[in-house]
C-alpha cells in the first residue's frame, strides 16, 4: 500500500509500529495491547520488578507540555522494561532557542533514541514526528502520543479500556457515561473511539452544552445535558477532570455551581447500576466533578487505573519496539 | 512428515517420566511448567509424584533472547508463581527441550523471584540440538528429529498428544 494511504501507525504488515491515536486502530491490535498489558501487571507484584525486554534501548520522553503523572508512568513503565530514560522538558530549552520541532527530533535520533514519548499542546505534533521519521528512513524509531492538544492520549484510552475489561470483562453489554468537559478532553476522544471499535453498545457523554463539543452524535455517543438522566442504569461512568482555567472563559458560572449539576454524588451514583465503577484520569478537582465519599468509596477504581496504566504503557512499548 | 509410529505417546511417556522421578523427588519440589505444554505437564506430575508440590506457571516471553529480532509474540500469559521462590526447590518443566533457550529464559525468570536453593528439569521429550549448555535432570524419553520440523504437544480434554508441525523458521 503506498505510504500516503497506509495507517501511519501501522507497518507494511499491519503491525503497530507508532501509536499515535485510537481512531482507527483495527479491534484486534487494541485487544492485544490489552492481552499483553495482563501478564506486565503480574511484573509489579514481583520481588524484582524488571524484566529485560528493551534492554540497551533508550527512551525520550519528550514533553513539550507539563505532566508529571503521565511522564512519570512512562518512565516507570520504560525503566521495568530495562530501558534507559531520558526525559526531556523542551518547554524551557530547545524549542525557546529558536530550533524546530524536526531538528530537535533529529538531533536525538543522532543520540540513538529508539522510541519517543511525545506530549505536545499542538494536535498532530506526534503524527508528524512520525511521519518525519518514516519518511526518512529511521522506522526503527518508533513514536508513542502521551497527549496532543485536544486530539488524542490513546495510553489514557488504552488503560481505561484495560481498567473497564478488568473489572467487566466484556464490552458488548455496557453502558458507559463520560461525565464533564468533553470539548477539552483528549481523554474523552480517545476513549470513545476504543469503546466503540470494541463494540460497547451505548456509550453516553453527559454535560453543559457547552462544555460538549458541536456534533459529538458523530462519534457514534448518546448525549446528555441531565446528569441524573445520564447516569441511568449505567455499567462504568468515567469522570472528565475541570480544568480550572475553563472558569475564566465564560463558558461556566462557578466550581460550585458545576458541582451542583455535573459533580458526582453518592445520591446521583444511586441512579447508575449497583456494581458500577467510577473511574477518573486523574488529576480529580474533589468537591468540582467528583465528591470525596464517591473518590473514596468502594465503587472507585481510580488508582488501579493507575497501577493498571504502566502495564499499558509497558505493552505499547514493548509490541512497538518489537515491529 | 515422519510415520505416526515415530511420533511419542505423550500419555505413556510422561507415565515414564513420572516412575523416573518418584524416588528422586523432594517430598516439597514445587513444579514450575513453562507456557504451554511444559504447564500442563507440571500440573499432571504434581499430581503423580507423591509429597506437596506447589504448582507455578511461567511464561517466558518477556525474557526471550530474539525479541530484536521477532518482536512480542501476541498471546503472553501471566507468569504465577504461587509459592516463596527464595529458599525452594523448583523442578523446571517442559515439554520439549532442544535448544535450551526456553530453559535459559526461564532460569533467568525465576531468579527475578527470588534464589531458589535449588533448580532442576524436567522435560517430557529430549530431541537434542542444545545451543546453550542445558541438561535435563528428568527426561521421558530421548528423540532425533529433524531441524526443520518442531514437536507440539496438544492437550484434548485432559488428554496429552504430540504432534508434528513444519518449524516456524524452517
Amino acid at each position: 500500500m503506498p505510504d500516503l494511504v497506509r495507517n501511519p501507525q501501522l507497518n507494511a504488515d499491519g503491525e503497530l509500529t507508532h501509536l499515535l491515536t485510537l481512531e482507527g486502530l483495527p479491534a484486534p491490535v487494541i485487544t492485544n495491547i490489552l492481552d499483553t498489558a495482563m501478564p506486565f501487571v503480574g511484573i509489579a507484584e514481583r520481588e524484582v520488578k524488571k524484566v529485560p525486554l528493551l534492554r540497551g534501548k533508550a527512551v525520550f520522553n519528550l514533553f513539550f507540555e507539563n505532566s508529571t503523572r503521565t511522564r512519570t508512568t512512562f518512565e516507570i513503565a520504560a525503566k521495568r522494561l530495562s530501558a534507559d530514560v531520558i526525559n526531556l522538558n523542551i518547554g524551557v530549552s530547545s524549542t525557546t532557542k529558536g530550533e524546530t520541532l524536526l531538528d530537535t527530533v533529529d538531533n536525538l535520533v543522532a543520540m540513538d533514541a529508539d522510541i519517543f514519548v511525545v506530549r505536545h499542546a499542538q494536535s498532530g505534533a506526534p503524527h508528524l514526528i512520525a511521519a518525519h521519521l518514516n519518511a526518512h528512513g529511521r522506522s526503527h524509531v518508533h513514536v508513542v502520543n502521551a497527549g496532543d492538544g485536544r486530539h488524542s492520549h490513546p495510553t489514557q484510552g488504552l488503560l481505561d479500556l484495560y481498567t473497564i475489561r478488568h473489572y467487566k470483562k466484556e464490552f458488548h453489554n455496557l453502558t458507559v457515561a463520560i461525565v464533564g468537559d468533553v470539548l477539552h478532553s483528549r481523554v474523552a476522544r480517545s476513549l470513545i473511539h476504543g469503546l466503540t471499535t470494541l463494540g460497547t453498545p451505548e456509550v453516553r457523554v453527559v454535560g453543559p452544552k457547552t462544555l460538549l463539543p458541536s456534533k459529538v452524535e458523530s462519534l457514534g455517543v448518546r448525549v446528555f445535558h441531565d446528569m441524573r438522566e445520564g447516569l441511568k442504569g449505567c455499567d462504568v461512568v468515567v469522570m472528565l477532570r475541570l480544568q480550572n482555567e475553563r472558569m475564566n472563559g465564560a463558558l461556566l458560572p462557578s466550581a460550585g455551581e458545576y458541582f451542583k449539576h455535573y459533580g458526582l454524588t453518592p445520591d446521583k451514583l444511586a441512579l447508575a447500576r449497583p456494581d458500577v465503577i467510577v473511574m477518573h484520569p486523574g488529576p480529580m478537582n474533589r468537591g468540582v466533578e467528583i465528591d470525596s465519599a464517591v473518590a473514596d468509596g468502594e465503587r472507585a477504581v481510580i488508582l488501579p487505573q493507575v497501577t493498571f496504566g504502566i502495564a499499558v504503557r509497558m505493552a505499547v512499548m514493548s509490541i512497538i519496539a518489537g515491529n | 512428515m515422519p510415520q505416526p509410529s515415530q511420533i511419542p505417546d505423550a500419555e505413556a511417556t510422561l507415565v515414564a517420566l513420572a516412575e523416573r522421578m518418584r524416588p528422586a523427588v523432594a517430598f516439597d519440589a514445587a513444579f514450575v511448567g513453562i507456557y504451554s505444554g511444559g504447564a500442563w505437564i507440571a500440573d499432571r506430575l504434581a499430581q503423580m509424584i507423591p509429597g506437596e508440590h506447589p504448582v507455578g506457571h511461567i511464561d517466558v516471553s518477556f525474557y526471550r533472547d530474539d525479541f530484536a529480532r521477532s518482536g512480542l509474540k501476541s498471546g503472553a500469559k501471566r507468569s504465577a508463581l504461587p509459592f516463596d521462590v527464595e529458599g525452594a526447590t523448583i523442578i523446571l518443566v517442559d515439554d520439549v527441550l532442544y535448544t535450551g533457550r526456553s530453559v535459559r529464559a526461564a532460569i533467568n525468570e525465576l531468579f527475578d523471584y527470588g534464589r531458589p536453593a535449588r533448580v532442576e528439569l524436567a522435560v517430557l521429550v529430549d530431541r537434542g540440538g542444545r545451543e546453550l549448555p542445558v541438561e535435563a535432570t528428568y527426561c521421558g524419553v530421548r528423540l532425533a528429529v529433524a531441524r526443520n520440523l518442531s514437536l507440539v504437544l496438544a492437550k484434548d480434554e485432559e488428554r496429552l498428544s504430540f504432534g508434528v508441525e513444519r518449524a516456524a523458521d524452517a
